[in-house]
Order: C-alpha cells, then sequence, then structure tokens
C-alpha cells in the first residue's frame, strides 16, 4: 500500500522528524486559505507517481490568488493514469543543500538497508546509474536496528557536511523507527533538505506499507480507503481476488501466480496482449470462477478469455465442472479457451465438449486459439 | 537420496489441527512421509487420525519424538513466531507453507537461523520440498511424481507442478524437487539448493524455475558459471510483465530497475545456461541432453 506524500509526513511527524508546515485540500478556495495561513507555500499534486516537479505539478505560490489559481490547474488533470484529486499545500523553505536518505528491504542480505547520498532531489536510479560512488549504504541488523556510530559512518560515506552529521544520525534513526513500527517496505526521504539556517528538514516523503502487515496496523486503514486505484482492481481487492489490469484485450485467468506469469509471457510472445493478471488460486470452484470472470468482463477492452489451469489436488475434472457451471449461469459473450494438464486433465476437457469453452490441451495452442478467436470476436 | 528431505526425515506439522494442515497432513502420511508430530498449542496430548500425537510446543515434539523437520501451516500473523519456535528447538529444516507473512518477521526468523546456524529455512509462501518414493514435506500433488534423477528449484508452485508433469510424461523422473517460495526474502535460495544438488549422486540434471523481483536469478548464475558442473536449464517467468505491478507473489515485481527477465536471461546465457521459452521446452533440452 502506498502512502501519499501528506499522509507519509504525517506519519514523520509522529515519529519526530522535522516537516514543512502544510495542509492537504482538495479544492481552489481550500489552497487560497491553506495559502493565507503559510504565507509563501509550494502547491504539490498529490499522486501515486514519481516525476512531479518536471511535469509542473509542483509549483511555487507567492500569494493566496495564485495558489488558488495553481490549484485549479493541478486539480482534475491526469498524471500517468492518475486523476489528481488532492494537493499539499506547503510552506516554502529556503534551500541551501538536498541529500537522499531511505529505508527498504534488502532481499539479498534479508536485512533493512538504510541507503544515503548527498544527491538529493532527483530520481535516486539516475544517480545509481550515472554515479554509484555516491551512493551509500548500510544493511542494518533488524535485532539491533542502526546503531548511532554506523550513521555517522554512512553520513561519512555519502559525503555529507561533517557539520550536519549530528541532526542526521537523529533523522535516520527516527526514520528507522517509523519504517520499523508501521511494517514499511519503503520509507524515503527525497529530498532531505538542509534549509539556509543549517536544519534537515524532509521535504518530500514517500512509505509503502507491506500489504502483509496490514492486519496489525488498524491505525493505516484509513490511509487504504483513500488510496486512488484502478476501479477493476479496487473490485478484485474487495472481492480478495488477485487481479492485475495490463490494459490488452485477452482476459487471462490460471491457478497460481506462476502459471498466470507464463501465460501472459505465451500470449505476449505469440503476438496477443493480455488485458490482466488473475490468480484464482489453488481449487477453482464454480463460485471462484464466477468472480474471477465477472472480474475480468468487467474490462470493456476484453475480447477473449484464456483460462490456463493446473489439475493437482484440485482433479481436471472437478475445476471444468466448476469453469462450466460458473460460465452457463453468466451471459458471456467473448470467445473463451480452456486449457488444462495435470491430474484427470483429459477428463476434464472431455466435459468441455459442446460448451462454450474451446479445449486445449497445450498452452501454446491454446494462447494462439484465444488470439485467433479474439479477432474474429 | 536426493537432497533436503527422505528417509531420514522425521517430521512435525506446526498447525496440524488447522484446516490447510490436517488436510495436507493426511496426504502426507499417505503418502508415507515419516510424519511423527504434530504441534498446536491448546491441543497438545491428543492424537491426528488416531496415530500422530499432538504437542504443545514443537520443544515437546522434538524431545518425545525425535522430530528434526518441519512443515508449517499457521495463518500469516503467526508463522514467523512458528519459524523461529522450531530454529529454537533445533530443528534442521523447517518449511513454511503460509503466504501472506509480513516481511519484516521474516527477516526476524532469518535472523535468528543466521545466529543459531543449525537450521534451513524454505520459504515462506512455497509449496515445499518432495524426494520421490521417500519423502513429501509439502502440498505438490504426488500423483504425478516419478523417482528419477532431475533436480527441480522453483520459485512458483504451479509451474513446478507443471514441469514435473512434463518430467514424468517424457519418461525421465524426479530426484528432488524444492519449491523456494515467491516471497521477497526467503530462507533457502537457488544458489542455497544448487549447491545441494551438485553435491547428490542422484541427481544428473537440474532445472530452475525464475521469476521477476530480486537478484537471486543473477547471483545463481554466478555461481553455476564458477561452480556447478551438471547439466542445467533454466525458464523465467513474467517476460512481459511491466515494471512496478506486482505479479501474485509478493515477490514478483520489477522496482526500481532491479529484477527485470532481461536481466535474468542474460545473466543465465553468459553462464551457459540454456533459457527455454517454454516448460515443455525446458524439459526437451534435460531430455536430450
Amino acid at each position: 500500500m502506498k502512502l501519499y506524500e501528506f499522509q507519509a509526513k504525517e506519519l514523520f511527524a509522529q515519529d519526530g522528524i522535522p516537516v514543512p508546515s502544510g495542509r492537504m485540500v482538495t479544492d481552489s478556495a481550500g489552497a487560497a486559505a491553506a495559502a493565507r495561513e503559510l504565507g509563501r507555500c509550494v502547491v504539490k499534486a498529490q499522486v501515486h507517481a514519481g516525476g512531479r516537479g518536471k511535469a509542473g505539478l509542483i509549483k511555487l505560490a507567492e500569494s493566496p490568488e495564485q495558489a488558488s489559481e495553481l490549484a485549479g490547474n493541478m486539480l482534475g488533470q491526469s498524471f500517468k493514469g492518475f486523476r489528481i484529486g488532492r494537493l499539499l499545500i506547503e510552506e516554502a523553505v529556503d534551500i541551501a543543500a538536498e541529500f537522499y536518505l531511505a529505508v527498504t528491504v534488502d532481499r539479498a542480505s534479508k536485512s533493512p538497508v538504510m541507503i544515503a547520498s548527498a544527491m538529493g532531489g532527483v530520481d535516486i536510479e539516475e544517480v545509481a546509474a550515472g554515479s554509484p560512488g555516491k551512493i551509500a549504504n548500510l544493511i542494518v541488523d533488524v535485532a539491533y536496528g542502526p546503531f548511532d556510530f554506523q550513521l555517522r559512518d554512512l553520513a561519512a560515506r555519502a559525503a555529507l557536511d561533517p557539520g550536519i552529521v549530528r541532526q542526521f544520525v537523529d533523522v535516520a534513526r527516527r526514520l528507522y523507527g517509523a519504517f520499523l513500527r508501521s511494517d514499511a517496505s519503503l520509507a524515503e526521504i527525497n529530498p532531505l533538505m538542509v534549509t539556509r539556517d543549517g536544519k534537515l528538514i524532509a521535504a518530500d516523503a514517500k512509505f509503502d506499507v507491506d500489504d502483509n502487515a496490514l492486519f496489525r496496523h488498524p491505525e493505516l486503514l484509513q490511509y487504504k480507503e483513500e488510496a486512488e486505484e484502478d476501479p477493476i482492481e479496487a473490485e478484485a481487492h474487495r472481492k480478495g481476488v488477485t487481479y492485475v489490469r495490463l490494459g490488452g484485450d485477452i482476459g487471462i485467468i490460471g491457478n497460481g501466480a506462476g502459471i498466470v506469469m507464463s501465460t501472459l509471457d505465451l500470449v505476449a510472445r505469440e503476438g496477443g496482449k493480455p488485458a490482466n493478471f488473475l490468480d484464482i488460486g489453488g481449487g477453482a470452484r464454480a463460485d471462484q470462477v464466477r468472480e474471477a470472470l465477472g472480474i475480468i468482463l468487467m474490462d470493456p477492452n476484453v475480447k477473449g478469455v484464456l483460462f490456463n489451469i493446473f489439475g493437482g489436488i484440485t482433479r481436471g475434472d472437478e475445476v471444468a465442472k466448476g469453469v462450466l457451471e460458473a460460465t452457463a449461469s453468466m451471459d458471456v459473450k467473448v470467445p473463451m479457451v480452456l486449457r488444462m494438464a495435470g491430474t484427470r486433465a483429459e477428463e476434464g476437457l472431455k466435459l468441455l465438449e459442446g460448451s462454450a469453452l474451446v479445449p486445449a490441451a497445450e498452452p501454446v495452442e491454446a494462447a494462439r486459439k484465444i488470439i485467433a478467436l479474439a479477432k474474429g470476436a | 537420496m536426493g537432497v533436503l528431505v527422505g528417509k531420514e526425515t522425521r517430521l512435525v506439522v506446526q498447525g496440524i489441527t488447522g484446516r490447510e494442515g490436517s488436510s495436507h497432513a493426511e496426504q502426507m502420511l499417505e503418502y508415507g512421509t515419516p510424519l511423527v508430530a504434530g504441534v498446536t498449542p491448546g491441543r497438545g496430548g491428543s492424537k491426528f487420525m488416531d496415530r500422530v500425537p499432538i504437542f504443545e510446543s514443537v520443544a515437546d515434539a522434538v524431545e518425545t519424538t525425535g522430530a528434526n523437520t518441519s512443515i508449517i501451516f499457521v495463518p500469516p500473523p503467526f508463522a514467523g513466531d512458528a519459524i523461529c519456535e522450531g530454529v529454537a528447538a533445533g530443528l534442521r529444516l523447517v518449511v513454511c507453507i503460509t503466504e501472506g507473512v509480513p516481511v519484516i518477521d521474516t527477516l526476524r526468523a532469518t535472523r535468528l537461523i543466521t545466529q543459531r546456524e543449525t537450521t534451513r529455512l524454505i520459504g515462506p509462501n512455497c509449496p515445499g520440498a518432495m524426494t520421490p518414493g521417500e519423502a513429501k514435506v509439502g502440498i505438490m500433488p504426488a500423483n504425478i511424481f516419478r523417482r528419477g534423477n532431475v533436480g527441480v528449484v522453483s520459485r512458483s508452485g504451479t509451474l513446478t507442478y507443471e514441469v514435473v508433469d512434463l518430467v514424468s510424461k517424457a519418461g525421465l523422473g524426479i530426484s528432488t524437487c524444492v519449491g523456494v517460495g515467491g516471497d521477497p526474502v526467503i530462507g533457502t535460495t537457488f544458489v542455497d539448493v544448487l549447491k545441494l544438488f551438485a553435491a547428490d549422486h542422484q541427481t544428473e540434471a537440474v532445472l530452475l524455475i525464475g521469476e521477476i523481483g530480486g537478484t537471486d536469478e543473477e547471483t545463481a548464475a554466478e555461481y553455476i558459471k564458477a561452480d556447478f558442473r551438471k547439466p542445467l536449464f533454466a525458464f523465467i517467468s513474467g517476460r512481459s510483465a511491466p515494471p512496478g505491478k506486482r505479479m501474485g507473489h509478493a515477490g514478483a515485481i520489477i522496482s526500481g530497475g532491479m529484477g527485470t527477465p532481461q536481466a535474468k536471461v542474460a545473466a543465465f546465457e553468459s553462464a551457459g545456461v540454456p533459457v527455454a521459452n517454454t516448460l515443455a521446452e525446458m524439459v526437451q533440452m534435460a531430455k536430450e541432453r
């Protein structure tokens, strides 16, 4: 779960990380009111995507009138597929330097890792690609958390000004605390700004929470409801179905993440465009299939549906029965192909004869069939 | 022979009275897996299927039955603790089937494992491990397996079953099949399993099923290039997945330019490992080796 900048800053402030004064607003009048309160300010669009600065979605306002005008321009705009419905109006800060600081999980060392750089304010991936020597890492022992001496060393390796190290260590320790307490997968401050009067302040904030840990964070659920999502993905999540919209026209259902991923690959390789990822999980009871198919068909671009099922502990003939029962009770107007292998697959495929589903024994054949049928639909 | 699980396995099921735990415990017993104990706090003293004793704790189970391996079916909020309990009880191998374990819990568990140096963890979010004819410590459908000389290691459950089925149909068989799991942080990686396969006399060739996300495949390719001498064939799923989208598995995501299929395929190719376009092609390669 991704948090908006203003939400992430709420969390940071709770942990004592300095953030600029700001107000979240949803209309021009609110922007003007916030600007009257804050004085010279920055208007920042709240979206779950990077590159706002370059896109003109972070702008300085000298007056409430200007803030109102900028807000009017930004609100309702679409950026990287997200509609802008919220703005953060924040006091303007005079910049002396910009650093980078983040905590995330390092998969290879199976530990939290802290990342710092004196080259903040730009895309850290570009820094990593262009000047990897400018980025310093600290692998943290999760049993102890980072020691201050390690954070001082991190600051030194990142070539931060020695005069700021004491403040840096304090912010870094607090950021690690926020990361751990909220089960984050990423807590990032970019830029971590040094003001003209020598104070560190989190000018931007990114915070992603591990979805698997949300059960123990009721305090974060308020943010979940506000998260922007694709409407079909949102409906799938409400129903507990693992669905990702991909933008093509071939709907895909399979039983297992790996099998679905490899089916997408096959369809793409055969020249088709997958509409979605949908993992129906272990069994394939009629009600599960009905729900999954219903979600896929919410997407008006879908011109055909491919089922790829491996009969394991759930037998192929049982899966076929579930699919037949589900599709018989629905009004499906697009062609459907079902490929099945594994336990009692032949029996399963036999059951499909004479139904609306075209059987296929082999995945490449199945991909070709659905692509051809979808073209005709 | 085979690796990780076999005739010397003495299995305890953590969460044996739950829906998943009891159903799979029954299937593992049916297969002939040496299942010696179950654990469910609050249910100690009773028996599973009138023959497997249930204990209050893993430590009790180990003391009474000599269990050396556990398989975990407890729900996600308690799975991290269950792993640590197995480690603290001195188990040699802990297999965590549970999907949805918070990453921080896995980090704490792997930290404890590093400190104790006595336990190997497989998973979380995995189908387990199986040595056909000896032991099934997992949730895979046993009927598709034949005993043989091909080792399988995979990040995906269903793709593992697909490939095992293809191996059997090609007239080959499996030495050991290991599903390492689809989470971002897992106890046992490709390299760990490849090292075991390298030393196993029964395993003559290896099939590796990787996917997008992380750099385990790249690390495996480095190891293979330097030290692995058996024939090995690879398959990478998620080759058409867009960056930033999580493909079902918590670990299957291209983020920050890391974990791309291109990097993985290139790493294997530079290590001289053939990368197949389909599972059928990979099994064919193994047959014709």
